[in-house]
């Protein structure tokens, strides 16, 4: 289904003196979950209020199945904003009725997905009472409902997991795997970096309002290099220094901990480890992606912010 | 595993429009607030026509004592008296100290004394100009009576009659009219009604713009419908709420005034209600973007009164100001002036249509400022609306708004 492709390309979007999107693109294919990574303040946030049309990039653009993204596009969008709202003297059912309703479904489809939600969420004793009258956590649940309650064709939730006892995480995985199962392609922020590699297909990093690192976390990890852990009882300090493509993070007596440079040969290593005596311990790990992200963030350093 | 969804129909402006205005209606018409509200408004319309009718009937009464030789008068003073609307109801009083004690219980109003032809009248501070008259007349025919007989006429009552059938004809070119005060009245109490209708309502829709901002909803609604849209919903939606008041307090106070006698005009009441739901219309779309557009300058509650209190200052200042002027002449031309001025007009010209004379031109000329005032304003308003409703934070200043792009 090509035609449900998100496509962003070339965003730039200044505010005042602070540059806070320079060149931010990617694309998120059908039934693709996207997990969309970075800083407080890297732009993560803007990039998705300019998708949904409440913010005007100064340059670039935004496609869905190549095209535009337009008001009648936009309806067909499920949004989380960050900042969390909903009317909160209105009734739970009343206003998922109504938000389905401004998103084009009728009055009947309208009242059958809110009934459906409810249950699915395990808001159905809820449904009659004020939103304001509800736990936090209920809160964010119907928050969701809100977002998916007119069976959207694509997904963007600014930091959905934020907030969320451990029960309504899980119920939030199945529900974001259910919707991209279903073809939908879903974009969502968060900063719970371990819950982002377990779910995502791919994952964008952004820091300083620029994208550093686009892909699936086996390309990002790979292509990041990986560290090898050798313990060589007999080795002499400083044996590993001269290997190519390799550099010595760590020392501690028979310990040694080496980074390896993309495509560098790790069998090279152990020759050279063996030439020293018996080595006990040989281990490849690669990194993992709060590693990753580590790296790619200090690197960027999030600098040149300002024009 | 479901299939995407196909059940998606395009949402045209104008139902988008409709589903935020109907939001509007089903949150509010239903509220205990607005039951409340128009209930207490029309105990308060109730009360003054209560003070009216009994205003207005203590106004055409007159107790009149007559002693001696004045007992004889007591037939002409109630046929004279009619005449100049004057209700006499008279009783005999026996001497001059009854006669005090009963004006001093307020018994009486006044009492008449002595020859008919020379009557002297006792009252408690001042004697009313009608009656005066009305004494003076009775007195003149006595005098004449006595002097036609003296001058040998056989019959002073056939000269007298034939004299007093002499009356002048009255053509008027502009007729105010017997129902000068009722007009003013009925002007007045829909002054009021449009001042109370569109504070109130335009406050409802600032209160409104800053409840979506402060409850940061506005950002999935602006997510799939167009700020101007959202504006317009809210704008008519709450517009037809105050409409609903306006004519159920209108209304019952038009019958209320009809049965108890206070208002024999029904015609011109009905009038004055018509004018008054066009005039509403128009003013409060004329104010209500405006409201909007100050609401939408902050994001607290607590900060409404402050941004909302120019707007309102306006308003009232052509309410107080308009009262103030038709009260000492509905046709004057301050009143006349101001009923052009547009953010004046919705609330001047209706009460000065009910209330006075007004040409066709000038009504129609009024309408048209107006309205070219509400399309500058909508599309200020309206600019200002759409660059501040996303802004959270401190206040946004009118100019920021007015020049800034999202």
């Amino acid at each position: 289904m090509p035609e449900h492709t998100l496509a962003i390309s070339g965003l730039h979007k200044r505010f005042g003196q602070v540059v806070a999107l320079r060149d931010v693109g990617f694309t998120v294919r059908p039934g693709e979950l996207f997990g969309f990574v970075g800083s407080n303040g890297a732009g993560k946030t803007t990039t998705m209020r300019i998708v949904l049309g409440v913010l005007d990039p100064d340059a670039g653009e935004v496609t869905f199945g190549g095209a535009p993204i337009t008001q009648q596009v936009r309806t067909r969008i499920g949004y989380m904003p960050e900042e969390r709202g909903l009317y909160p003297k209105m009734k739970v059912a009343d206003h998922l009725v109504y938000l389905a309703e401004l998103h084009g479904l009728s009055s009947v489809d309208a009242r059958a997905a809110t009934q459906r939600w409810l249950g699915r969420l395990g808001l159905d004793h809820r449904r009659g009472d004020e939103v304001q009258k509800l736990s936090l956590g209920n809160q964010q649940r119907v928050q969701l409902a809100a977002a998916l309650v007119h069976e959207p064709d694509l997904l963007v939730l600014d930091e959905p997991f934020s907030g969320l006892d451990p029960v309504a995480v899980d119920v939030m995985s199945d529900v974001l795997r259910e919707e991209a199962a279903r073809g939908v392609p879903v974009v969502f922020s968060s900063h719970q970096l371990d819950l982002v590699e377990r779910l995502c297909d791919r994952i964008g990093i952004i820091a300083g309002g620029h994208m550093v690192a686009v892909g699936s976390v086996e390309e990002l990890t790979a292509s990041a290099g990986a560290e090898l852990e050798v313990v060589a009882p007999q080795a002499e300090p400083g044996w590993a220094a001269n290997l190519p493509g390799v550099t010595v993070v760590a020392e501690e007596g028979p310990r040694t901990v080496l980074r390896l440079a993309p495509g560098a040969d790790d069998q090279a290593v152990l020759h050279a480890a063996l030439a020293t005596g018996p080595v006990t311990r040989f281990t490849r790990h690669r990194p993992s992606l709060v590693e990753l992200f580590r790296a790619v963030v200090t690197e960027d350093g999030g600098g040149s912010r300002h024009a | 595993m479901r299939e995407l969804a196909r059940s998606h129909t395009e949402v045209a402006p104008a139902t988008a429009v409709r589903l935020v205005a109907q939001r509007e209606i089903d949150t509010r018409l239903r509220t205990r607030s607005f039951v409340m509200s128009t209930a207490v408004i029309i105990a308060v319309l109730a009360g003054y026509l209560l003070l009216q009718a009994s205003l207005f009937s203590d106004a055409h009464r007159v107790d009149v004592g007559l002693t001696g030789q004045a007992t004889s008068i007591a037939g002409p003073l109630q046929v004279a008296g009619k005449a100049v609307g004057l209700e006499v109801h008279t009783t005999q009083v026996g001497d001059r100290t009854a006669a005090r004690a009963k004006l001093e219980a307020d018994e009486l109003d006044a009492v008449v004394f002595g020859n008919p032809a020379e009557p002297e009248v006792l009252v408690r501070s001042e004697l009313d100009d009608r009656l005066r008259a009305v004494l003076i007349d009775i007195a003149r025919q006595q005098i004449l009576t006595g002097e036609l007989a003296k001058a040998g006429v056989t019959d002073p009552r056939a000269v007298l009659a034939q004299a007093s059938q002499a009356d002048v004809e009255v053509t008027t070119v502009a007729p105010a009219g017997a129902e000068h005060g009722q007009r003013l009245g009925i002007g007045l109490i829909m002054v009021f009604l449009l001042f109370m209708a569109i504070s109130t309502y335009g406050t409802m829709v600032a209160q409104g713009v800053v409840e979506e901002k402060a409850s940061r909803v506005v950002e999935i609604l602006l997510a799939t419908v167009q700020p101007w849209q959202l504006l317009l919903g809210k704008v008519v939606g709450i517009g037809l709420v105050g409409l609903a008041q306006l004519v159920i307090v209108a209304g019952v106070g038009l019958v209320m005034a009809v049965a108890s006698g206070v208002v024999t005009l029904s015609g011109v009441a009905i009038g004055a209600l018509i004018w008054g739901v066009v005039w509403y219309v128009v003013g409060f779309f004329l104010y209500a973007t405006l409201f909007a557009a100050a609401g939408s300058l902050v994001s607290r509650q607590e900060d409404v009164q402050s941004v909302v209190t120019p707007v309102t200052i306006v308003l009232t200042l052509g309410f107080v100001v308009g009262l103030n002027l038709m009260l000492q002449n509905p046709d004057g031309t301050g009143v006349a002036a101001l009923s052009h001025v547009p953010l004046l007009s919705p609330v001047i010209m209706p009460g000065r249509i009910t209330a006075g004379q007004v040409a066709g031109w000038e009504i129609a000329l009024s309408l048209i400022v107006t309205l070219a005032a509400v399309v500058a304003l909508t599309w200020l308003g309206g600019r200002v609306y759409h660059n501040a409703v996303l802004h959270t934070g401190s206040r946004m200043r009118v100019r920021d708004a007015l020049r800034g792009t999202r």
